[in-house]
């Protein structure tokens, strides 16, 4: 486990052993080479970064959720010593903006408020002063005149007649509609045994990722902007920057620093992000921002509530027949990833199981609250609560197990989601199966004790999107391979670690394909200025799959260059196949016709004219249909004793198997699955962002309640071996479509030790004493 | 507000520093003594990140005003291993058992941790996750944080490097 951290040895690659195959790097538990900076507190975050003559920006926030903006005076601000430079949003171009640039009307936000706020915490102006103490001064001398508007804070208030427009463009608060239909819907409900119909709310949580958003910018003499922030997606900073600014892409460098997690989060340009560079600009002074947990969890992006109708049609046999949801999204103020998160939940609403017919619509409604955005399972969490509750519901009442029930309906490899995707490895059915043996399921729903329930749901989750909301002109991942006379090389990539282990991955791909150890891989990423155009950078469990891909596709190239030095030198028959192993390229029939890899690097420069051997490779999906290239899926079941007198739900123990292909670091894949059971409890259980008429009441981390390290339940998981084609090495998606089924099974547990049945997140001991008839 | 001037040790070295009032500890080592190691993830106590020890004992270093830090000696995540080459056996095995991913928590739960096993050196599963019930991790679940912990204990050096760091002598 300490290869990583001990300094290379010197190189010496003919002193490595050749005989036999060379170990595999795949599903190995390699130690991640940053980890090291991380215990010693070496690692550098954004606001770690301070350079000379750095000035510190503050963002000024409307206290109210709906107004005009009368009148702005900053010139008392201006005027306060020590204040560098006041903007708001007179001052600045009113661009809109938004990950959509594919469909224009749907960017929706100026960097800083114009004529109108829509939610408490909407971003006015912007202040870059000396210190922070002068930057806080100078937002409370910022005088705002506010026209206050009626305003709406749940989607039916504001779908309701007469209700206020948060845009003047959508009078009806209604942004956009995703409608989905295939099969012949009426046919399935007219010829169901068994139809029902059940709707379910979900709350707003927030990502709470450990690293509060920081943002510093620095210009250039000649107007360039380098900016060094906390994002998971470094290329669309740098596009939507270069637009907001009105500057070329190229004039805009960003970069990333370590990131202390996203979630989602982290994934679009935010405010601070332009003020800092504006200001940068404006002042000659390097201008940072960082937010505070109390504007984190009270102003930031969270998980969109959702109202979700589902009404199912079985066979009496338990097959299902058809599906139709609605589901209303609680967009907050703006569009952001919205539109995104509206078309997901349609497909997450049946991509589980086999759904003849299914007809979805959704509608993204704008309210009053704090905009929503992109979090860990974007839209399946919403819809898999409402379509696992409702399974579960079902399979009561249609005397099957709930299990079975999953079993007669799973998908399969191969199976078609019309119009949408073809589902290729897919180990459901045997997580199912595995998941009832390791819980002792069958047992356990045979002898119920009340007060104790097992609960299961289940997921299937995308490798990465298709969809080019983006808009991008380049590849969706791209890296550049070089390799060096001294049996090293280096993996030049935007791919963007976030926390989650990728660039250990990424480099274990390449490590793999060259036959070289972790510590011979020098990685160079996080910089638009330095890496390859582009990648899209972390969501939707992309980057393992696609980067991997792009990776795999330069080393392929650059392999191809050395096996033509290893056949040259050896006057090798073309039929020979060529690998990469130990330190050196040699030939797999026979293995003693074998040349260090550095010196094959050598002989090819000669051979090539001292010019450097380096790959370009890319991963755009084609022809994959309209979601995800690869599916991952997953059975998790909750082993829970409710405390009848209080009505607190105590998670005894989590069972989860899934299928993530294979599993190139099951250390990292372990760390992803334990990372998201925290993360998917706390929605279960614990964390709601209470809102009283768009304030966010409990914005600090005590009383938003993340699970502890006392909270957590002990959990075994177990792994279903399948092998994605479309996959590097036959890997996909794992940690965030575990996302899903935590609340639902525990909702079910719960449901089976009471007999409460949530319908509405969270889970709370009220609750459940008001279903038991106790006084509260 | 006037500045005032104090002096502590921090990880072994004597610093002068001009601090005003409401200077909290963790801006006054990372803003102005340039020790980035320690985190600040909320400002109000709840995260732990900022954790560092304070004449040998662990305390939110955002809840700590800087001048309470006059004369007295401060341990930061940096001052933890005994050297440069050498990690103290909790930072190691944090490494070797995949305890850390976005890394912004694991100064602080270094610091915890280590802090637990110099007072505690056979710590048991409930007294680690006790211990470490200030700290807030969004992304590993605690799971391999609790395992590396308790792989510490019983080696018998982490009790002593502990001691030597709480101690502000390492």
């Amino acid at each position: 486990m300490s290869e990583a951290r001990t300094p290379p040895a010197a190189p010496d690659p003919a002193a490595r052993p050749v005989s036999g195959p060379p170990e595999s790097l795949i599903g190995q538990r390699l130690p991640r080479p940053d980890a090291r900076a991380k215990v010693t507190g070496a690692a550098i975050y954004t606001d770690d970064i301070q350079l000379p003559g750095m000035l510190y920006g503050a963002m000024l926030r409307s206290p109210v959720a709906h107004a005009l903006i009368k009148r702005i005076d900053a010139s008392k601000a201006r005027a306060l010593p020590g204040v560098k430079c006041v903007i708001t949003g007179q001052d600045v171009p009113a661009i809109r903006y938004g990950n959509w640039r594919l469909v224009p009307e749907l960017q929706d936000e100026t960097v800083l408020a114009t004529d109108k706020v829509r939610f408490i915490g909407d971003e006015v102006a912007a202040v870059a002063a000396v210190d922070k103490d002068t930057a806080e001064a100078a937002l409370a001398l910022i005088e705002v005149e506010y026209q206050e508007l009626p305003a709406v804070f749940g989607v039916d208030e504001a779908l309701a007649d007469g209700a206020p427009a948060v845009h003047d463009e959508h009078p009806d608060n209604l942004s956009l509609r995703r409608d989905i239909d295939y099969g012949d819907l009426e046919q399935a409900f007219a010829a169901a045994d068994y139809v029902r119909e059940d709707t379910f709310t979900t709350h707003a949580v927030s990502h709470a990722y450990m690293e509060p958003c920081s943002a510093l910018a620095r210009a250039d003499s000649d107007g360039r902007i380098t900016l060094w922030t906390s994002t998971q997606t470094p290329y669309y900073v740098q596009c939507l920057l270069a637009r907001t600014m009105e500057l070329r892409e190229n004039d805009v460098r960003v970069i990333k620093p370590a990131v202390g997690g996203g979630f989602g989060g982290k994934m679009e340009l935010r405010p601070w992000d332009f003020c800092a560079a504006w200001m940068a600009r404006e002042t000659g002074r390097p201008v940072k921002f960082t937010l505070s947990r109390e504007e984190e969890l009270a102003t930031g992006r969270r998980r969109h509530p959702v109202k979700i109708t589902s009404k199912i049609a079985f066979r009496q046999d338990g097959t299902i027949l058809g599906k139709e949801v609605t589901a209303k999204l609680d967009g907050g103020g703006y569009n952001g990833m919205g539109p995104t998160a509206t078309f997901l939940i349609g497909n997450f609403g049946a991509m589980l199981y086999k759904v003849p017919a299914y007809r979805y619509r959704g509608i993204y409604v704008y309210t009053n609250n704090p905009p929503a955005g992109a979090m860990r399972g974007f839209g399946a969490p919403q819809a898999l609560f409402a379509g696992e509750m409702q399974m579960n519901k079902a399979a009561e009442e249609l005397g099957i197990d709930p299990i079975e029930l999953r079993l007669k309906n799973a998908m399969e490899p191969g199976d078609a989601i019309p119009g949408v995707a073809t589902i290729g490895s897919c180990g459901f059915r045997e997580c199912l199966e595995k998941v009832r043996e390791l819980s002792g399921w069958d047992a356990r729903m045979a002898a119920k004790l009340p007060g104790e329930g097992l609960g299961i749901a289940c997921y299937s989750f995308i490798s990465g999107g298709v969809f080019n909301w983006f808009n991008t002109r380049y590849p969706f991942s791209s890296a550049e391979v070089k390799v060096f006379d001294d049996g090293t090389a280096q993996l030049t990539t935007l791919a963007a670690d976030i926390g989650q282990g990728s660039d250990l991955i990424l480099c274990q791909i390449l490590a793999e394909e060259l036959g070289l150890k972790i510590e011979d891989i020098r990685l160079v990423t996080g910089d638009t200025a330095a890496c390859p155009q582009s990648d899209l950078g972390t969501w939707g469990s992309r980057v393992t799959l696609m980067a991997g891909n792009a990776v795999r596709d330069a080393a392929r190239q650059v392999k191809e260059r050395l096996a033509e030095m290893v056949s040259l030198k050896f006057d090798l028959n073309v039929i020979h196949e060529i690998a990469c192993g130990g330190g050196h390229v040699y030939s797999k029939s026979k293995p003693s016709r074998r040349i260090p890899l550095g010196e094959a690097v050598a002989m090819a420069q000669r051979a090539n004219r001292g010019r450097p051997l380096k790959a370009s490779g890319y991963y755009t999906p084609r022809d994959v249909g309209l979601v995800s290239p690869a599916f991952s899926f997953g059975a998790q079941v909750a082993d829970v004793r409710v405390d009848l007198e209080t009505g607190l739900p105590e998670v005894q123990r989590m069972f989860t198997v899934h299928d993530c292909g294979t599993e190139l670091n099951p250390m990292a894949v372990e760390g992803q699955l334990e990372g998201s059971i925290q993360m998917s409890l706390g929605y279960a259980l614990s964390e709601e962002l209470l809102m009283d008429r768009g304030r966010t009441l409990n914005a600090t981390l005590l009383d938003y309640k993340l699970p502890v390290a006392e909270d957590m339940p002990p959990s075994v998981s177990e792994t279903v071996e399948t092998y994605e084609p479309e996959g590097p090495f036959g890997a996909k998606e794992a940690g965030e479509g575990l996302a899903c089924p935590t609340a639902p099974a525990i909702a079910h547990a719960v449901h089976q030790a009471t007999g409460y049945f949530c319908r509405e997140l969270p889970i709370t001991p009220v609750k459940i004493l008001r279903h038991l008839g106790r006084e509260i | 507000m006037e500045p005032r001037t104090i002096t502590l040790t921090v990880n072994g070295d004597r610093r002068c520093v001009a601090v005003r009032p409401n200077l909290t500890l963790v801006e006054a080592l990372r803003d102005e003594l340039h020790l980035t190691g320690t985190k600040q993830g909320c400002g109000t106590g709840d995260c732990g990140a900022c954790t560092v020890y304070l004449d040998g004992r662990p305390v939110n270093s955002c809840l700590t005003l800087a001048v309470e830090a006059d004369g007295r000696s401060v341990t930061t995540v940096e001052g933890l291993a005994p050297s440069g080459t050498e990690l103290h056996p909790v930072q190691e095995a944090f490494i070797a058992h995949g305890a850390v991913q976005c890394g912004y928590c694991t100064p602080g739960m270094v610091m915890s941790s280590a802090a637990l096993l110099s007072r505690e050196p056979a710590a048991d599963e409930p007294s680690v996750r006790h211990a470490l019930a200030g700290n807030l991790c969004r992304c590993t679940g605690y799971t391999k944080i609790v395992e590396a912990v308790l792989a510490c204990v019983g080696d018998g050096s982490c009790g002593a490097h502990g001691a030597a760091a709480a101690e502000g002598k390492a």
